[in-house]
């Protein structure tokens, strides 16, 4: 599944400027993450077609990028992340980051993971019957 | 490669011949400015110097100097030496640095002005072929009616565009099959950027030539402007103080820019103790008009800071070359006791893959140190998801400029179009500090 990122000057409205336009266009957000630092920041977000929308935030001047991750069903129960993630760890694949997001559909929570080999991880993981979403459907 | 000449009379002189024409019109320019000039006269009397004793071109160093606060002084026409019945145009410098400075040019000027600029043209590889766009201002400024009478004297056809427009610049260019633009590097880059985000096809067009100047600019920002526009990049060095667009320019061989010595001469001196520096050195340009009637100057210091080199040029000019002007005195930036120049900041700036060549230095002072931080753009093509991919290229921006200046400064990404272009001269430092009246 394809995520979209977008570089966040850090100053004030940055933020807004890039809601204010998702917005406007009526895109839906199901998962988002925000990373900062001292000198800027990276939002991250899953969205329904993000090809069409990384041009069209492109042509409005903002930096922004699509970076493939596994976004992984995870059961509901204490030791649900960590079983997923122990399984990458015993195959030495360090997680660059991770962050939850609520279901759009069935019991189950969901995580978006970014590793550097995400084929290796793919195929573990499909091993081991986990649910891989391919594509989010509103 | 054929080279071809507009004036080989002055432009392959032997330098002996040369060097006897430009003393005897260097003894009559001191003349002139002596009787003409009462801001002269009163300089060469307070210096107690008999003008008559000029004997030799060494001789100059005698003479005082001319500096821009000099012709300030006399605003508005106290530095024309001519009664204004016979001045036929009226310029006056951008004003970059201060109050504005004016000139005057009598109609011999103007002549001598067009050949000049014809020379200029020619010597860039522009020919009367060609259909130049002149996106210099037209007005005050010397830039655009200067190229625009010399390209009308070489037979080359004129498109008068002046500056501004950009979207419109792109049409005209691509409409009229313009082969050649002239403007401020700055200018140009901004150009191709907005052409870009119009899909212009430059392979169907005819653009071939950037005739460029009005600015300091580096090589790499050079490179940068042939990697985007379907051109080749000449330089043109002129200040209006001294005629105006038509004192030198790159040939072929983009090895320093051929002085036309014939009208002006240059001389290379130390910046703080004004002394004339042997060939080869680095210092500040100096130049005396040898023809000029309007508004002549003896040994104005140009601010700017070049070197000259006498060895012959492989195109086969005799002319002086001198090297082309990237930086100023005044735009020298000292930082934390460290002189460092904005286009050593470029260099390193242009020296990163996929780092847009827009920048600005923003310097201020915070418990007594300077502290400089550099804004450079992100393009969507080197950002990266990943946090430690932009920290490392921030660092590795730091450290080239602790290693290549000795200086540190903190670079701060922004987004693309976060910094104003310019449509004349590019403004690229904003120091906080001299508001703040501590130094």
């Amino acid at each position: 599944m394809k995520q979209i990122s977008v570089f966040l000057e850090n100053k004030p409205g940055s933020l807004h400027a890039i809601l204010a336009k998702l917005k406007e266009w009526g895109v839906n957000l199901r998962a988002l993450s925000l990373a900062d630092t001292a000198d800027f920041g990276v939002l991250r977000f899953i969205v329904e077609k993000p090809e069409q929308l990384v041009e069209k935030l492109r042509k409005e001047n903002f930096t922004a990028t699509l970076t493939e991750i596994l976004s992984v069903g995870i059961e509901d129960r204490p030791g649900g992340l960590a079983d997923i993630v122990g399984i990458l760890t015993s195959h030495q694949i360090s997680i660059e980051y991770l962050y939850a997001f609520v279901s759009p559909q069935g019991q189950k929570a969901y995580v978006v993971i970014r590793v550097e080999d995400i084929q290796q991880a793919r195929t573990l993981l499909q091993e081991v019957n986990a649910s891989l979403l391919d594509e989010i459907v509103i | 490669m054929t080279i071809t000449y507009w004036d080989e009379y002055y432009e392959l002189m032997r330098r002996e011949d040369l060097e006897k024409i430009q003393l005897n019109r260097l003894k009559k320019a001191v003349v002139r400015a002596y009787h003409n000039l009462p801001y002269y006269r009163q300089k060469i009397e307070q210096a107690g110097i008999n003008i008559y004793d000029i004997q030799s071109l060494t001789d100059l160093q005698h003479l005082p100097f001319t500096t821009k606060q000099d012709l300030r002084n006399v605003y508005p026409f106290g530095a024309i030496a001519e009664p204004l019945r016979n001045i036929v145009r009226i310029h006056s410098s951008s004003g970059t640095t201060g109050s504005a400075t004016v000139v005057g040019y009598t109609r011999n000027d103007i002549e001598t002005w067009s050949q000049l600029l014809a020379r200029t043209l020619c010597g860039c590889g522009v020919t009367e072929e060609d259909i130049i766009q002149v996106a210099f201002g037209y007005g005050l400024f010397t830039g655009g009616l200067g190229v625009h009478y010399g390209a009308e004297k070489l037979g080359a056809t004129v498109v008068p565009m002046s500056s501004g427009n950009t979207l419109r610049q792109i049409q005209i260019l691509k409409d009229f099959g313009i082969s050649v633009l002239c403007c401020t590097p700055s200018y140009a880059l901004y150009l191709a950027e907005v052409a870009k985000e119009n899909q212009v096809q430059w392979n169907q067009t005819a653009f071939r030539l950037g005739i460029f100047g009005a600015e300091p600019w580096s090589e790499e920002m050079r490179t940068e402007i042939e990697k985007k526009l379907p051109i080749r990049a000449f330089d043109i060095y002129g200040l209006s103080e001294v005629i105006g667009p038509g004192v030198a320019y790159e040939c072929e061989i983009h090895q320093g820019l051929h002085t036309s010595e014939d009208c002006f001469l240059p001389e290379i001196v130390d910046i703080q103790t004004g002394k004339p520096l042997p060939p080869g050195n680095i210092g500040e340009l100096v130049f005396t008009t040898l023809t000029k009637e309007g508004t002549p100057v003896i040994r104005y210091r140009t601010g700017d800071i070049s070197s000259l080199s006498y060895d012959e040029c492989r195109c086969g000019r005799t002319t002086v070359r001198m090297k082309r002007v990237t930086s100023r005195t005044d735009d020298m930036l000292i930082i934390r006791g460290v002189n460092v120049y904005p286009s050593q900041i470029e260099s390193v700036i242009l020296s990163f893959d996929g780092i847009e060549p827009y920048y600005q230095i923003i310097v201020t002072r915070e418990n007594f140190l300077d502290k400089v931080e550099v804004e450079v753009e992100v393009s969507s093509e080197i950002f990266s998801d990943e946090i430690k991919v932009l920290e490392n290229l921030k660092k590795r921006m730091e450290e080239k400029m602790k290693a290549e200046l000795n200086i540190s400064c903190s670079i701060k990404l922004t987004k693309p179009k976060s910094i104003a272009r310019s449509e004349g001269k590019a403004k690229r430092v904003i120091d906080l500090r001299k508001k703040e009246g501590s130094s």
